[in-house]
This record gives structure tokens, C-alpha cells and sequence, in this order.
């Protein structure tokens, strides 16, 4: 019962980083078609500067994540308009390529200017420790973590059900022809997705840095998760990732506390299983 | 009269030209000329069939696969345990890594080339990681984490022994390329090659006039997987060692950059594409691997953007130029 628990509860947290920074890349998969294999990068730069400006500048945890979601989500607009819009209509090689290129060019970056080992990230004492429940106690970073997980999730789904932006990104993702002809201009809709996708995921990043350690390879590494994230969600779908951040967080959990030696081994096998099952993923349309 | 010229042109399609020999009088010559550098050019040539292969499934039948190490590696592994535990017969050991490989590669591709885009993409990578998971935990009989050791090869039909300075080995590796280049350019200038191209070009209209595309897919993917498994097994044939590395990711990544480097889908992208990478790592990545990354990386963004084609590619167009201007 304990470690049944247990494992929920990590799982949960695990979920919730995993679905952070995975939504956008959902989203602008389905929106433009577009393989991004270098989402993960995001992420990592987020996480960079996350650390980076706790350790090194002493800004307090909240305000090192804020400052990490606007600078990637500045970043990544210029690098939007500029590269990604010229692979649109390509095929999805020249994507895997290009994007392949662009994660190896900016791991190579960030070894360079911090070198190849993990950095640890010093959370701030409300966030160590432990806090109880009155049946359990639970550590407080991954309640935190959760509890900032549910808020989160609870915004973006708001404004994509509620707002008049998320109504334009509903229609442009249904069909983007139609919501063009309606007047929805498309190309700028997508770049501010792009950016609040890319700044979600630097958010993740950051929020994750004791779960997912920010190192150079961190881009590679953990980009088969948000992928599979992704694919198993159902692509455009922005519930989907969650059942699948779920699923994954916690079964890899699972996996990892009842049978360490074989865990990997079962999450490749369930994702094929349900990628066969539902080609389009949970919740994308066939 | 360009249609008239084109028809001959795809006609004559198959017919050697001289220049097709080029690489075969450079691999000799290498051999002559570097002897201290032959257990490169082993790789190399290794390599050169790997990304050949990969050319098959990828560059002709247009399948996005990031996921051709499994076959490299279970090809690796499979004639690696075969030298170990039956015999170190070299040329059934090339056998045997073709045969599992080409079986991993037609129940796989079996199950998963139903699938198109993102999801056959993933399933591929996770096809790959799969196995790499398995050959880590099965460490009983593939090693594990230490790697496959022990294998001892015989010499070649008895009488042509692999020796300390890569000679016989350089051969071998020649010798079993030259004979899958044959055969491999033999099938793209088939009517099943063709087809291939057509299924690639556009996949609707193959279905329309009734060509068995799947069928095409699943046959192309099984021919390429036994050909990724031969050039595994002669990595393990030559290095006398398998590492889980034949299974990562990284090389699935790095074969598919060698190809797209040298130009995908023309038959000879492979040569140009495998040497020129093994060769710049070699002498770039050795003074600083950092670099070579961010330039490996520079060099596939423009690749994309500027030069689809790949070395070959661009060659093709700056001929063109010539012709144009004469």
C-alpha cells in the first residue's frame, strides 16, 4: 500500500514536468505539421537558466523561472520566423534533420560554456524537506511540483477552452485552411504558440531541474520521453499529452521500483503496443 | 527533344559507366597507399555498407527511419555469439548476422511500417531502444554493459588470417561491400527499385495503380536490414568486440547523417557521405569533440537549408552549370 503510494505520488510529479514541457510540442507538431526534434532544447536552456541564475546571481527559485520561461520564449521567436518557417512545407527528413542539427550545435554550445557535468540546483529551503499530511508525509518539492503541475494545467486549459486566442488556435488546428479564410492569421497565431510552447517547456525545465539533472546531453537524453509524450498523446491534442505524461510518468516509475533491472524494457514495449493500437495516438484523429 | 533524351537516359540507367569504378580503384589505392590507416579504412568501409543499406529503406523508398542501429547491432551481436558459442567460421558468421537481422528487420518492419509519419518515426527509435534494453539485461549472453568479449575469428576460407595491421581485414570488409554493391545496385535499377522510388515520390498513386506498396515497403525493409546486419557483423568480424554502442542512438543518428551528408537516394551518397564523415572525425574529434559536434550539427542545418541533395547533390547541379554554360 506504501509503495503503492509511493510510486504514485512520484510518478505524479515526474507527470507533470513531463507534460509541462512536452504541451508545446504537441501543439506545434499539430498545428504545423512540423517534426521538432529540438524541443528538448527548450528545455534545457530553460533549466540553464534557471540554475545558472540561482547560483550564480542569487535570484530567488520563482523569479529564476519566470526569467527562464520570457527569455526562451523571446528566443525562440526570432529563431521561429527566421529558420524553422523555411521547413514548413519540407519533408519530414529535412525536419529530423534540421532540428537533429540544431540540438547537436547547442549541446556543443552549452559544453562549451559550462562544461559536460550536471548542475545542481540549490532549491530554496521552503522546498526541501518534508511535509505531512496526517497520514503520510510527503517530500515538499514534488507536492510543490504537483500542486504547481495542477494550477498550470488548469490555466492553459482555461485559455485554450476560454480565450479568444485559444478559440483561433482551436480552429487553426482543427483546420487551418478554414481559419485562414476566416481571417485568422495563421503564421503569427503559430509563432506565439511557438513561443509560449517553447517558454512552457523552459518552465519545465527549470521547475524539473532535481528530476530531469540539467546537463549537456539533457536535449537527447530525455527528448525520446517528451516524443513519446507526444506520439502517445495524440498529436495537436493538448489533453492527450496529460494522459500520456501520465501514463508514462507513472508506469516509468512503476518500472523502476518493481522490476529495476527490466524498467526500460517495459515503457519501449507499452509505447509500441500503443502506438500499434492507435497510430494517431490516444486522443489524435486518425 | 529533352523526353527522347530522358528515356535513354533511364534506359541506359543500369549500364555501368566508367565512372562507377572510381571507388574501387581508390579503396585499392588506399590500400597501397595508407597501410597505416587500414584499420580505418575497415571502418570506413563498414560504414560505407551501413549507410548503403540505410540508402535502401531511406533514400529510395523514402521511410523516416531513426532507428537502423537495431539491425547493425542485433547483425553485431548475433555473429559476435556466434563466434563465441558455435564457430569462428567468418563468412557463415556474416551469414548469421545477416539472416538475425533480416528476421528482426521483417517482424518489425511487419508490425510497424503500417504506420506513417511521427508514429512510425518513434516506433523505430523505440524498436531500437528496445533491443538496446534487452542486450543490456540479457548480460549472460551478450556481455551486458561490458560489451560481447572472447570472439576469436578463423581465418578467411581457411587460408587468408586476420592479422595485427588490419591488411586481411581491409580486404574482407573490400570484398564484402564490393558484393553488396552489386547486388544493391542491381535492385535499384529493378522494376522493384523503381517502384520504390514511385512509392516514395507519391504513395496514392502507387496504391491506385495497384502496386502492393506495403508488401514493396515490408521487402525493402527486410533487404536493408540484412545488409545492416552483414556490416554489424563485420564490425564485430574485425574488431573482435561488440559494445551496446552498436545499438544506440547515436549511431542510428550518425549513419543517417552520413547519408544525408554524401547525398540519399543515389546510390553512391553512401561512399562519399561515410568517408569524408569517418575521416573528418577522425581527424577533427580526436583534437576537440565539442567542436565537432557544433560543426557536424552546422553542417546538417545546411545541409537542409541550402544543399538537399549532399555533396553529391551539389555536384550534380554544379555539372549542370558547366554543361549549361559551354
Amino acid at each position: 500500500m506504501s509503495a503503492l503510494v509511493s510510486i504514485l505520488f512520484h510518478g505524479l510529479a515526474y507527470a507533470m514536468i513531463l507534460y509541462i514541457i512536452s504541451v508545446g510540442l504537441s501543439v506545434t507538431m499539430g498545428l504545423m505539421g512540423f517534426v521538432n526534434l529540438a524541443h528538448g532544447v527548450f528545455a534545457m536552456v530553460g533549466g540553464y537558466v534557471t540554475v545558472i541564475l540561482m547560483n550564480t546571481c542569487g535570484v530567488p527559485f520563482g523569479l529564476a523561472l519566470l526569467a527562464a520561461f520570457i527569455i526562451v520564449a523571446l528566443l525562440s521567436m526570432p529563431l521561429e520566423r527566421t529558420l524553422y518557417v523555411r521547413l514548413y512545407g519540407a519533408g519530414e527528413l529535412e525536419q529530423v534533420l534540421f532540428t537533429i542539427g540544431l540540438v547537436f550545435m547547442s549541446v556543443a554550445v552549452v559544453r562549451k560554456l559550462w562544461g559536460p557535468l550536471p548542475q545542481p540546483i540549490a532549491l530554496p529551503a521552503m522546498l526541501s524537506g518534508q511535509i505531512d499530511f496526517g497520514f503520510r508525509a510527503f517530500p515538499t518539492y514534488r507536492t510543490f511540483l504537483i500542486g504547481i503541475g495542477f494550477v498550470l494545467i488548469l490555466l492553459l486549459w482555461l485559455g485554450v477552452d476560454r480565450t479568444n486566442f485559444g478559440a483561433r488556435l482551436r480552429a487553426a488546428v482543427d483546420n487551418r485552411r478554414m481559419a485562414e479564410s476566416l481571417g485568422i492569421n495563421t503564421s503569427r497565431l503559430f509563432t506565439l504558440t511557438f513561443a509560449l510552447g517553447s517558454g512552457l517547456a523552459a518552465l519545465g525545465g527549470g521547475l524539473g531541474a532535481d528530476i530531469l539533472a540539467i546537463y549537456p546531453g539533457y536535449a537527447m537524453e530525455y527528448l525520446v520521453y517528451f516524443l513519446m509524450v507526444v506520439a502517445v498523446g495524440g498529436l495537436g491534442s493538448i489533453r492527450g499529452p496529460f494522459v500520456a505524461a501520465l501514463l508514462l510518468g507513472i508506469g516509468d516509475t512503476a518500472c523502476k521500483y518493481l522490476v529495476p533491472q527490466l524498467g526500460a524494457f517495459f515503457i519501449y514495449l507499452a509505447m509500441i503496443g500503443l502506438l500499434l493500437w492507435r497510430p494517431a495516438g490516444l486522443f489524435g484523429r486518425a | 527533344m529533352t523526353g527522347r533524351s530522358q528515356v535513354d537516359q533511364f534506359i541506359r540507367a543500369h549500364r555501368l559507366r566508367p565512372v562507377e569504378l572510381l571507388p574501387w580503384g581508390v579503396a585499392v589505392l588506399a590500400y597501397f597507399g595508407f597501410a597505416d590507416y587500414l584499420p580505418l579504412g575497415s571502418q570506413i568501409l563498414i560504414m560505407i555498407l551501413f549507410a548503403m543499406s540505410l540508402d535502401l529503406v531511406l533514400g529510395y523508398a523514402g521511410i523516416v527511419t531513426l532507428g537502423h542501429a537495431a539491425f547493425f547491432g542485433v547483425g553485431a551481436y548475433a555473429a559476435g555469439i556466434y563466434a563465441v558459442h558455435v564457430s569462428g567460421e567468418p563468412l557463415s558468421g556474416l551469414l548469421v548476422g545477416g539472416l538475425a537481422a533480416a528476421i528482426v528487420g521483417l517482424v518489425s518492419g511487419a508490425v510497424i511500417l503500417r504506420t506513417t509519419g511521427l508514429t512510425l518515426l518513434m516506433l523505430t527509435l523505440a524498436v531500437t531502444s528496445l533491443l538496446s534494453a534487452a542486450a543490456n539485461d540479457a548480460g549472460f549472453i551478450t556481455g551486458g554493459n561490458d560489451g560481447l568479449q572472447g570472439v576469436a575469428i578463423n581465418p578467411i576460407l581457411d587460408a587468408f588470417s586476420f592479422d595485427m595491421f588490419g591488411r586481411t581485414a581491409y580486404l574482407y570488409c573490400l570484398a564484402v561491400l564490393f558484393v553488396s554493391w552489386l547486388f544493391v545496385r542491381r535492385l535499384v535499377h529493378s522494376p522493384f527499385g523503381r517502384s520504390l522510388v514511385g512509392i516514395r515520390e507519391n504513395v496514392v498513386r502507387m496504391h491506385a495503380i495497384g502496386a502492393p506498396v506495403r508488401r514493396r515497403l515490408l521487402t525493402v525493409y527486410t533487404i536493408s536490414a540484412g545488409l545492416a546486419g552483414i556490416a554489424g557483423a563485420l564490425l564485430t568480424q574485425t574488431t573482435q568486440f561488440v559494445g551496446l554502442t552498436v545499438l544506440s542512438f547515436e549511431r542510428s543518428g550518425a549513419i543517417v547523417i552520413m547519408l544525408v551528408l554524401g547525398g540519399a537516394g543515389r546510390l553512391y551518397g553512401a561512399f562519399v557521405g561515410a568517408t569524408l564523415y569517418m575521416i573528418a572525425q577522425d581527424q577533427l574529434a580526436e583534437i576537440d569533440p565539442i567542436f565537432w559536434d557544433f560543426w557536424i550539427g552546422l553542417l546538417l542545418v545546411l545541409i537542409v537549408l541550402f544543399a538537399r541533395g549532399g555533396i553529391l547533390g551539389l555536384a550534380d547541379r554544379v555539372l549542370l552549370l558547366i554543361r549549361r554554360r559551354r
